[in-house]
């Protein structure tokens, strides 16, 4: 697949667009409300859409989800949203002194202020990993925090 | 009990009028849906029908929509500011200088000489350079979300172009406000240098700590946030308009200030009063114009209206061939800018005490009445003429033998 090129609308919000292996120009527009318009550009006049679909947020979300989208993604948009509140993924260094430990004994939300809310191994993915969960080189954490918990929590993980 | 008290009239009278006005006003704005058509030429005919010579002139409400209607310029200027983030404008600057400096020649020039040829004084040729010179970004976002072309390549020209445009002005109203003051001309240099000297002193405020105020504003309820807002856009623009720098211009750099959540809450919670009060602004606007001058303008501000919507055509091309879009984009590009609006009737109100006034504001509102149907209709034109031009018909015969 071709690259995604990111394109800002002052005012409006960004487009993506790629073109697929059949030569169809594809674009996503994401208002700032939220809506999304899912564009098909014309093959004659490659500036104009042929085809635009108006999606509110909640249609967005159902269309990511037939196209088989990841949901943790979804989900951590929307917790974006919230003021000092941020959320990232980290990878669990095999130097970390944390590997082999339980997210319990590792008592990461007195030492960082941050939580793991997630953790992506391999394929699977755990939400809500329980107290006794044991962290493994490789893991992909989904923590959230402020930014500074985020940070210190970085450094322990030693990504 | 009366609690309030009309200035010199009769309180029930005034409710009467003002609400009759406004059921006008949204008849008018329906009719104007109906038609695909933006309302503020609609608004500007009602206020020729309530104003000095029109068909029923309203009697007491006067001072009342006056007051609205210079809330209403605050509150569409603090929305404008709104639309836009720092980092939007920035970026505007850093890749628009080229389009934006053809626009301004293009435009500002053919309206400027038209003001002198009419035997009008420096002050009102300038500010109709000005009323020619901005597309109204409200009819033009309009227009883009109705043809679908929000996606189209060549709409971030477009939009660049009208922030570059929004952008000018901050600079262009407080120098014009000074030359219209009409003092000596050293006096006239100091005025404009203490607004331009505030006004860049807001803006580096307003990108420097914005985020802190948008923070602080953030947290409080809907309620305190529409109140915190309207308090500070009044405050600001009546500041602003004690050091000479236009009241506008105040509201519109608050609006910049604003970003994050606190930007998103301020616009759904301001955007229902701004059409209140900027529906009365235009009424009031050509209230003050009678239909008998505004009809004597007509022709010559016909002919500045087509001279200027070519000038668009050009730099919409302009500004969308440097990005790569095909001459079909281009023309779109072009077209779609040709509508004038709320920032052309700011500035001719600007003008309104200087000894031209009366006949700038007749024109102005002419040339809005004109371009803003015109415009849209132009857009629409371009739309469906799928090879508008020679080269088009060149570009498309190029590509066939590939294809």
């Amino acid at each position: 697949m071709s690259e995604v090129t990111e394109v800002r609308l002052p005012g409006v919000g960004v487009r993506h667009e790629y073109t697929t292996s059949a030569g169809d120009r594809v674009g996503v527009l994401t208002h700032r409300s939220g809506h999304r318009e899912v564009l098909l550009y014309d093959r004659d006049d490659p500036d104009r859409c042929r085809a635009v679909l108006h999606l509110d947020p909640e249609e967005a979300y159902t269309l990511a989800e037939l196209l088989g989208g990841a949901q943790v993604s979804e989900a951590a948009a929307s917790v974006q949203r919230i003021e000092g509140l941020a959320i990232d993924w980290l990878t669990v260094r095999s130097g970390s002194s944390l590997v082999g430990s339980t997210i319990a004994e590792a008592r990461l939300g007195s030492r960082t202020g941050a939580s793991i809310v997630a953790v992506v191994r391999g394929d699977t993915t755990l939400a809500s990993p329980g107290p006794e969960h044991r962290l493994q080189a490789g893991d992909v954490a989904v923590a959230v925090g402020t930014a500074e918990g985020l940070s210190h929590l970085r450094e322990l993980l030693g990504t | 009990m009366t609690v309030v008290a009309a200035p010199g009239g009769d309180v029930t009278l005034v409710f009467i009028e003002f609400g009759a006005v406004a059921l006008a006003l949204a008849l008018l704005a329906r009719l104007a849906g109906r038609l695909g058509i933006p309302a503020i030429p609609f608004y500007l005919l009602g206020g020729l029908a309530v104003g000095r010579g029109g068909l029923v002139p309203l009697a007491v409400s006067a001072e009342l929509i006056a007051l609205a209607a210079e809330i209403g310029v605050l509150l569409l200027l603090l929305i404008l500011g709104l639309e836009y983030t720092a980092d939007e404008l920035r970026a505007g600057l850093r890749r628009g200088a080229v389009p934006g400096a053809v626009d301004a020649v293009v435009n500002f020039l053919p309206g400027f000489g038209a003001g002198l040829l009419l035997g009008w004084g420096v002050a009102a040729a300038v500010l109709l350079g000005g009323v020619c010179w901005v597309s109204s970004s409200g009819v033009v976002a309009k227009v883009l979300q109705d043809l679908d072309r929000m996606g189209n390549r060549e709409t971030p020209a477009v939009l660049n172009l009208l922030v570059l445009e929004d952008l000018a002005m901050a600079v262009f109203l407080p120098v014009v406000a000074a030359l219209v003051a009409g003092r000596a001309p050293l006096a006239t240099v100091v005025t404009v240098a203490v607004a331009c000297a505030a006004v860049l002193l807001i803006l580096v405020v307003a990108l420097r700590w914005g985020g802190r105020l948008s923070a602080a504003l953030a947290t409080g309820s809907d309620e305190s946030l529409l109140l915190a807002l309207f308090g500070l856009t009044l405050l600001v623009g009546g500041l602003a308009q004690r050091v000479q720098v236009s009241a506008a211009i105040g509201a519109f750099l608050v609006g910049l200030a604003l970003s994050g959540p606190a930007q998103a809450r301020a616009g759904a919670l301001v955007s229902p009063l701004r059409d209140l009060f900027a529906a009365t602004f235009f009424l009031f606007f050509s209230f003050q114009v009678e239909p008998r001058s505004l009809l004597a303008v007509l022709l010559p501000a016909g002919a500045l209206a087509a001279v200027t919507a070519v000038g668009k055509v050009v730099s919409g091309w302009v500004a969308a061939r440097r990005m790569g879009v095909g001459p079909a984009g281009a023309l779109r590009a072009g077209t779609v800018l040709i509508a004038r609006g709320e920032f052309s009737i700011v500035i001719a109100s600007l003008g309104a005490a200087t000894a031209d006034g009366t006949e700038l504001g007749a024109f102005a509102a002419a040339y809005v009445l004109l371009t803003a149907v015109a415009g849209p209709l132009a857009a629409r034109f371009a739309d469906s003429a799928r090879q508008p031009t020679g080269a088009t018909l060149l570009l498309s015969r190029k590509r066939l033998p590939g294809s």
